[in-house]
């Protein structure tokens, strides 16, 4: 038996392509990119070797550790509230609109596979002051609260990226999480409701425990990907002002391509790879410890 | 299901029929009300965002916000395509994203046949290793890349694209096509062995129309994660004829100098909609094809 399924000729027609392009494309530049943690230079003007200095001007230099400041604080605002909203969303799916759903799940999930170039552009013209009023400070207005200048200042700049990116992200986690509650047996619901809880008390004693697996493997993947964020800081406030909103991704792209740091780059490229590392396996420490406890 | 549990205890509750209903519209009340607005909040940017596309650009400079278009024209598309290039840019995404979809989709699924269902020694781990690019940062090999391209000469023409988008794909579809791979049952491969079909007629015959649901599922995926692409595109497009839809928008703004809104919003509209349009269309074709299973089954 399995006489033809064990060819090793077959084997590697089949896997062969894939093998060689994800090797050469992906696992070589991989070891390639840490080599050039040690070196300076880029692939126009040749490379020479500095050793830790790279390391050491990331840590010693106030952008860097402002882009690294930055991006902390948005994967970890963004990521509770992707998760709450998305959280909510799927409780109402399940509890409120129960099987009419499909249709409120479908539109809420539109959102979720826009170019988020696109939906940047929109946001920007959403959020805008002058030459023309956008919608928002058009309703300020009309509440006589007063316009605010949302991409002009830091501080409200950072609002609107995550407004921006809940908008985009909330029917995907919904979705998600939509799958961990509706998996949740019924006759557990149905002995907690005889057993008298109803409401929140249902929501938090039952259905958050019995979906904390899903809820989990969600927090991951948002963490994981609000780390990275690139596309929609690059097209919503492009870093700015100053440097106030950029992301360690985008200076990445900044020290690589403008100030032709490769180096430099690949180092940034390098410390965001260790804290998503890191931040992953904190969460599944941290998990595994509450689960022992409880 | 849950949503039976609730009914009957809320109908052995209620007094009477009407009296019941009535009691449970005003108890559903704020959860239609948010509801609603959910909906609103979704779909009103949407909304804007077609108008918009209609509107002149003194309309957009004097009317309020909510201001219907004055005329139901195509005149900012028609710039839009005409000035803007905008025909050009959604042309080289789709030479850059159908040909690293289909490469990408046929690699994936001859190494999932090839790790899931032949039998050799190591595939486990030949697996793990595709497991593991899952988690790589882009970033991480942008710049080896962009040497690797330089050298080889290939910086200024589509090769760059194509090459990337096949190669970050490649993990995520081989671990989804080996994960519906591992569903079929063996004996139909060994019903084809003694069949006497070869192990190429196994794959093209036998798993590849199996898992014909995922190839839709995982191809679904993969279209809007290169066609959204900015990252790989910005890193590896220098020339403006060159340019993917995304990067083209992206710049749409500075051609123009001081925003010219109605071609813009057109620029963004078509994006959008044209999005919209592919994941209904591919979306129900996914829906076809698991009713399709389910009933031969």
């Amino acid at each position: 038996m399995h006489r033809t399924l064990g060819d090793p000729k077959a084997v590697l027609v089949l896997l062969g392509p894939a093998l060689l392009v994800y090797t050469l494309v992906m696992l070589v530049p991989i070891f390639w990119s840490l080599g050039y943690t040690v070196m300076d230079g880029n692939a126009l003007r040749g490379f020479e070797f500095v050793g830790f200095d790279n390391f050491a001007r990331f840590f010693q230099d106030p952008t860097a550790m402002e882009t690294l400041w930055f991006t902390v604080r948005y994967a970890l605002v963004l990521t509770v509230l992707q998760v709450v909203v998305g959280y909510l969303l799927a409780l109402l799916y399940v509890f409120v609109l129960r099987r009419s759903s499909s249709l409120v799940r479908t539109a809420v999930f539109f959102p979720v596979i826009l170019p988020t170039v696109a939906v940047a552009l929109l946001f920007q013209r959403m959020f805008e002051l002058a030459p023309t009023v956008g919608p928002v400070n058009a309703v300020l207005d009309f509440l006589s609260l007063g316009s605010i200048d949302w991409l002009g200042e830091s501080g409200t700049a950072f609002w609107v990226i995550i407004a921006m990116d809940v908008w985009r992200s909330m029917g995907f986690y919904a979705v998600l999480l939509y799958a961990g509650i509706v998996d949740i047996p019924d006759d557990v619901i149905e002995s907690a409701r005889m057993d008298g809880a109803s409401g929140l008390r249902l929501v938090r004693s039952i259905v958050i425990p019995m979906s904390l697996p899903v809820l989990l493997s969600a927090i991951i993947f948002s963490v994981n990907g609000t780390l990275k964020v690139f596309d929609t800081v690059i097209a919503l406030t492009n870093g700015g002002p100053g440097t106030s909103t950029t992301p360690l991704t985008v200076y990445m792209f900044r020290a690589s391509f403008q100030y032709g740091s490769y180096g430099y780059g690949s180092t940034i490229a390098l410390m965001l790879a260790i804290l998503c590392l890191l931040v992953t396996l904190f969460i599944f420490r941290s998990s595994r410890r509450d689960l022992t406890k409880g | 299901m849950s949503a039976d549990v609730i009914a009957r205890t809320t109908s052995t509750r209620a007094p009477s029929p009407r009296a019941r209903a009535a009691k449970r519209m005003l108890q559903r009340l704020p959860a239609l009300l948010v509801i609603a607005f959910v909906l609103v909040v979704v779909l009103y940017p949407l909304l804007w965002l077609v108008l918009g596309s209609f509107k002149t650009q003194p309309e957009f400079l004097s009317e309020p916000f909510w201001s219907l278009p004055q005329q139901w024209n195509f005149d900012n598309y028609t710039e839009a395509f005409v000035e803007g290039g905008l025909g050009r840019y959604i042309l080289n995404s789709a030479i850059a994203t159908l040909p690293s979809l289909g490469i990408q989709l046929i690699f994936g699924l001859g190494a999932a046949f090839a790790l899931e269902i032949m039998v050799w020694k190591g595939r486990g781990t030949v697996l793990l290793m595709f497991l593991a690019g899952i988690m790589i940062p882009v970033q991480m090999i942008l710049l080896p890349l962009f040497t690797i391209y330089f050298n080889l000469h290939l910086t200024g023409t589509r090769w760059p694209l194509i090459i990337t988008y096949v190669a970050m794909g490649l993990p995520l579809t081989v671990f989804m096509m080996a994960t519906y791979m591992r569903a079929i049952p063996r004996e139909m491969f060994e019903a084809a062995e003694l069949d006497g079909a070869g192990v190429y007629r196994q794959f093209w015959y036998f798993a590849v129309p199996l898992v014909r649901n995922a190839i839709f599922t995982v191809g679904l995926v993969q279209f809007f994660f290169i066609w959204n692409d900015l990252l790989v595109a910005m890193t590896f497009v220098q020339s403006s004829e060159l340019r993917t839809i995304q990067v083209g928008l992206l710049n749409f703004t500075g051609e123009y100098g001081a925003v010219s809104y109605g071609p813009m919003f057109a620029g963004i509209a078509v994006n959008v909609i044209g999005t919209l349009i592919i994941y209904l269309f591919l979306n129900q074709k996914v829906m076809k094809g698991l009713a399709a299973g389910a009933v031969k089954g």
